[in-house]
């Protein structure tokens, strides 16, 4: 087996080195900028408005694994008017997405409750889609003590 | 270890009510980001989509993700012009789907 030379050497060095970083580079939370790329991607690109929804979440979580999460946005949830998608994302979880609920004037309130996990503190966010084409939005930042995601 | 589903659904409302709907299913909601003890990440495995229906139309329909905690509690509310069935169907990972049905009556 003939000597490595110096420049094939470097070239090991430079991929195991890129590799490493692949690896183990990436951290285990999303950032923001994830969380905004999965708000983009609901509301197309157009900015939502401020107000209407009201998020319930305690303002310090005991135990990030299981968190009171409560949505209600304010509509008449008529036929003509109403509330048709309810969309949740946290900025410091390992990936944004936390739900996506659809609705109809069935629906009677705009609302969703449900528990969620947490990672660490981080701003929730909610956006909310009319079938007008409205978009509204609000966030919270829940401070979280023990994080949720058992790891 | 098949899906357990708990409701609490009024079993009379008045037409025109808006009345209150808990659902709640026993699953692990494993989320994959998860080490077991040799060291290898757990598998995600959760219920990633849950819908009502009343008397056929659709009530809510999500798409749950890996933050939603273990053993899914999951409220909301239906707007009931007459009596009817509601139905529930919560859907695994893997395909399982599971589902639960409650009656009401509208006066």
């Amino acid at each position: 087996m003939r000597q490595m030379t110096r420049r094939e050497a470097l070239t090991v060095a430079i991929g195991a080195g890129t590799a490493a970083i692949v690896l183990y580079g990436s951290d285990a939370r999303a950032t923001p900028d994830e969380a905004k790329e999965a708000i983009a991607k609901f509301t197309g690109g157009k900015t939502a408005e401020a107000g209407k929804i009201t998020i319930d979440l305690p303002e310090i979580a005991e135990n990030g694994n299981t968190v009171p999460l409560s949505v209600v946005v304010d509509s008449p949830m008529e036929a003509n008017d109403y509330v048709s998608d309810i969309f949740v994302v946290g900025e410091g979880n390992p990936r944004p997405g936390v739900i996506h609920a659809k609705l109809t004037p069935a629906s009677g309130k705009a609302k969703v409750s449900t528990r969620i996990r947490l990672a660490s503190t981080q701003n929730i966010i909610c956006i909310a889609k009319t079938s007008t084409g409205k978009l509204y939005t609000n966030q919270k930042l829940v401070k979280v003590t023990i994080g949720g995601c058992g790891g | 270890m098949a899906v357990q589903t708990r409701l609490r659904v009024p079993k009379e409302a008045k037409k025109g009510e808006v009345i209150e709907i808990k659902t709640l299913a026993t699953h692990p909601m494993e989320t994959g980001f998860r080490k077991g003890p040799d060291g290898k990440t757990i598998p995600r495995k959760i219920l990633n989509s849950f819908s009502c229906t009343f008397n056929g139309k659709t009530i809510i329909d999500c798409t749950l993700e890996p933050a939603i905690a273990a053993n899914p509690y999951l409220e909301f509310t239906a707007k009931v012009e007459e009596s009817g069935t509601f139905k529930f169907t919560w859907t695994d990972d893997d395909g399982t789907v599971t589902t639960a049905e409650q009656a009401i009556t509208v006066t």
